[in-house]
């Protein structure tokens, strides 16, 4: 028996229920990250809100950096940025090589 | 049991100040943070650092601690001499640190799981914790898809109470085309719920093992293909690799060294998610080892007109 998961990527989407209970937080979180725009989920009003799956990995380490590091929201938006950004550079720099 | 030297691990020294413990401790938990830092032992560096900061921020702590005296290495075999904590409260300060639940053995046995509280613990969800893994595969598995085993080390708790980790096997099908950097969720995999409760999920990351021959690029395949300088000129059909088996490539007159030819849906593809196959040429030039083969160049030399700095106008 071996266990298929559901591959989390761009093309896959979840609601604002499925993003709290996969993440563990209450709906007012997903709120304010949306508000500070470290999530930009499709759809105008939250019932309508569909993120796409690598939203989930955006908030757990949101989290994360909150709980350990002290990082307020607007900090971790930016270290987000910054470290997608990170990962691009370091990804043409392996095509590079 | 190994002793953990608090002092090293922050990379104080037994006199700092309460100050000095603080920026230290939070100049290394932003340094080794498993989502920013890409050191390999970044989390047990930085649950090291928690659970030293756990201890060295507390007055009360830090003064048991110091009493064991400064003789001790990291790392030496330690058992904490009988009633060594009399005379000392550990209570009040609140849980700033890492995870509480992969304390080490030492930190346990001095001061018990009833001075540090999981940050998970003091939030009321009872569902299981959620579990993250990083797993390295060969591209051919990515490309075709797989079945793999996998043996991830999970914490336990046995009837007294006591953490130890034991080894979890998990059988997980790798769906096909699935690109470096995406997570699977497997729901139900990860931590054992409390009372009850359904257990976390299990989230895997892919990363590819490194690969002698094609490198990964999200859903392109790139490949350096060497060619001779005839093949290149004159045109030539190779017989080039893919993941998927060898395929014959045609490539026109007069190629340069550089020249990317796409091979559609060679690359990583999954559904409508197509990926190519980049092959970029490299021209190799044999060496001319006899008179003859010397002779040929010569000849090359007077036969072709061609400067190939003449864009740099030398």
């Amino acid at each position: 028996m071996y266990l298929q998961g559901v591959i989390l990527n761009e093309d896959t989407r979840c609601t604002l229920a499925d993003l709290c209970r996969l993440c563990g937080v209450p709906a007012e979180v997903i709120h304010e990250m949306v508000e500070e725009g470290l999530l930009t989920p499709e759809g105008l009003s939250p019932g309508d809100w569909r993120f796409t799956c690598v939203a989930i990995k955006r908030v757990q380490t949101a989290v994360r950096l909150q709980h350990d590091l002290r990082v307020n929201l607007p900090g971790c938006a930016l270290a987000l940025d910054l470290l997608e950004e990170l990962e691009e550079l370091r990804r043409l720099l392996r095509v590079r090589r | 049991m190994e002793y953990k030297d608090y002092y090293q691990i922050l990379g104080i020294g037994r006199d700092a100040t309460q100050d000095q413990i603080k920026q230290a401790y939070r100049k290394l938990a932003r340094k080794y943070h498993p989502d920013v830092s890409k050191e390999k032992d970044a989390e047990a560096r930085f649950k090291d650092a928690g659970e030293a900061y756990e201890v060295l921020k507390d007055p009360e702590k830090r003064a048991a601690y110091d009493k064991f005296g400064a003789n001790w290495r990291n790392g030496d075999h330690f058992e904490p001499p009988p009633n060594w904590d009399a005379g000392f409260e550990f209570r009040g300060a609140g849980y700033t640190g890492g995870d509480a639940s992969g304390f080490s053995d030492f930190f346990e046995s001095l001061f018990g799981h009833d001075h540090a509280t999981g940050r998970r613990q003091q939030t009321f969800r009872m569902r299981g914790e959620d579990q993250h893994a990083k797993i390295v595969i060969p591209l051919a598995d990515a490309y075709h898809g797989a079945r793999q085993t996998i043996t991830l080390s999970r914490p336990v708790v046995d009837p007294s109470g006591h953490v130890t980790t034991s080894p979890h096997r998990l059988h997980v099908a790798i769906p096909k085309g699935i690109v470096e950097g995406q997570r699977i969720r497997l729901e139900g995999q990860g931590m054992p719920g409390y009372g009850g409760s359904p257990a976390g999920d299990l989230y895997l990351e892919i990363a590819f093992a490194r690969d002698p021959l094609f490198h990964a690029d999200k859903r392109d395949i790139h490949l350096t293909v060497p060619v001779s300088p005839w093949e290149a000129a004159l045109g030539a059909t190779l017989t080039v690799p893919t993941l998927g088996g060898d395929v014959q490539v045609k490539i026109p007159p007069g190629s340069q060294g550089g020249k990317k030819l796409r091979l559609k849906g060679k690359g990583l593809c999954a559904g409508a998610n197509q990926g190519d196959q980049i092959v970029t040429l490299q021209i190799v030039v044999p060496e001319a080892k006899t008179e003859e083969q010397r002779q040929l160049y010569r000849t090359m030399a007077e036969k072709l007109p061609f400067n190939p700095r003449a864009a740099m106008g030398r």
